[in-house]
Parts: C-alpha cells; structure tokens; sequence
C-alpha cells in the first residue's frame, strides 16, 4: 500500500524541477533552498522520521540577480594546477573570445563564451594585469561574476620571443607541406598559437 | 549533406576540443622563458598504461610516460 504512495511522492521533484528548468535562467529568481512540496507529503505520511535531503537541499542557491548593477565584478579565473584570481573584485576584463576580445564589465549580460589562444586583461583601478591564454571557457553570470578557466594562462613577460619566432617559422612551414587533414590542422594551430604570441608579445 | 553549423577547422579534421585544447597548452608551454618553462614541463608529465581487454583478459598495456631526462 505504502508503495505506491511513495512512487507519487518520489515522482513529484520531477515534475515540479521540470517545470523550474523550462523558463530560461534571466527569468528565474533565486533558487528555493528546499522542495516543500516533497517535505510536507512527506510528513503527513511518515511523521515519525525526518525527510530525506533531496539534492535541492545540497546545492547552494543560485544567487538572485540584484536589480540595480553592481560596481564591480568579481572574477575567479582558474588553472588545472593553480587558481589565479579567486573572487577578485575588479571594473573590466578583456577576454580573447574566439568572436574577438570581449570586454566584460558589471551587469554584463549573461553568456558562455569559448576562447582562442590571446591576452586576458584584468584591468583594477589603473592597474592592468595581462595573461597569455592558450584557450579555455569564459562564464559570465547574470550577477557580475565571471569565472575564467584556462588550460595553461602566463604572464606576457615569461614568453620567450626567439621560441615564438622558431615555432612560428616552424609551423607555417609545415602547413605549406602538410597532406593529410589532421596535419593540416595541427600545423594551423601552431601557426595560430605562435601569431598568437606574438601579437601579444609586441602589442 | 552540408553542415548546419560552421564547425571549426579542426572539428572539420576530426579533432576534439580536448586535443585542441591540449595542443595549444602544450605550444604554449614551449615558448616560455626558461625557469617557467621546466616548471611547466615537469608539472605537465604524465605517467600511465592502457591495455585494451578482449574476452575478459588485459592484452598487453602500452605505457605512455614522460619519463625524467639525464
């Protein structure tokens, strides 16, 4: 008998999470921190124990977007072995979108946006922080939070131009010989990383 | 049949993000001036065998590893 009337109330999260997934994310307001619902079917049918944690529970709500912009934006830019800048506050970054570089202030609009080899700058105040990225994934949160992540990300000054100008010579030598498809595209990447370089070695 | 998204040359040629991605990292990680660049190096290598299994038994596993120089 109990059965099925857990099957229901197992069965209801999903709806009502469905229903919450289909408006697009601009829309939603902050996330509830609990399923109430679920808590108070639950209740009426086994008083005794507690409610189990439903995941909803675990997951920290999405911060409201506030509705006046704020001043600044916190950036968290990320390596696989490091974590450059943790929720850094800061007025602009300039990201190397494959669409162009991308200057991203407070209250900028919500988007995802991949990366192609190119200078990041963080700007603060007067001070302009400039990394080399190889590529990576920007996300820019409708609340002025930005996270970067990178694969590898350098300061300009610890490139090297001479091995800029070897690989550069290198691979554009080997796109003009290269037959197959893949090795034409590896050899269009380096030219593309090495270009890369050195346009932020001298701009 | 034409694509209906611009898929990016190395899509075209049947490559992943992920080797993309790895590839730029990696030529990037060559260009840099020399303390940062073995500081790189050593952080990057990699050490680990693969065997492909048939029939419920391992065959024989190939070993990538960047082992130490000198």
């Amino acid at each position: 008998m109990f059965r099925h009337l857990t099957t229901r109330i197992l069965s209801r999260p999903t709806t009502v999470t469905a229903a919450r997934a289909r408006p697009f994310s601009t829309d939603v307001a902050a996330a509830p921190a609990a399923d109430e619902a679920f808590a108070e079917a639950w209740k009426k049918v086994i008083p005794n124990i507690d409610p189990p944690k439903t995941p909803l529970h675990f997951m920290t709500p999405r911060p409201s977007t506030p509705s006046s912009i704020p001043t600044k934006l916190t950036v968290n830019f990320v390596l696989p072995y490091a974590s450059e800048l943790s929720a850094k506050e800061v007025d602009m970054v300039i990201i190397p979108a494959t669409t162009g570089q991308m200057g991203v202030l407070p209250g900028h609009v919500a988007t995802i946006a991949e990366l192609k080899p190119g200078v990041m700058s963080v700007h603060e105040g007067n001070d302009v922080t400039k990394y080399f990225v190889s590529s990576g994934f920007a996300f820019i949160h409708a609340n002025s939070y930005a996270d970067v992540i990178a694969v590898e990300a350098v300061p300009i000054d610890q490139i090297d131009p001479s091995q800029v100008q070897k690989g550069l010579a290198d691979f554009t030598q080997k796109l003009s010989s290269a037959s197959t498809d893949l090795e034409k595209a590896e050899a269009q990447i380096g030219v593309d990383v090495h270009s890369a370089l050195n346009s932020a070695l001298t701009g | 049949m034409a694509s209906s998204a611009a898929v990016p040359f190395w899509r075209a040629a049947g490559m992943t993000y992920i080797t993309y991605s790895n590839i730029c990292a990696n030529l990037v990680r060559n260009c840099l001036k020399e303390p940062h660049k073995s500081e790189a190096l050593t952080r990057e290598r990699v050490h680990f065998s693969v065997s492909k299994w048939v029939d419920g038994k391992p065959q024989k596993p190939t070993i990538r590893s960047d082992s130490p120089e000198g």
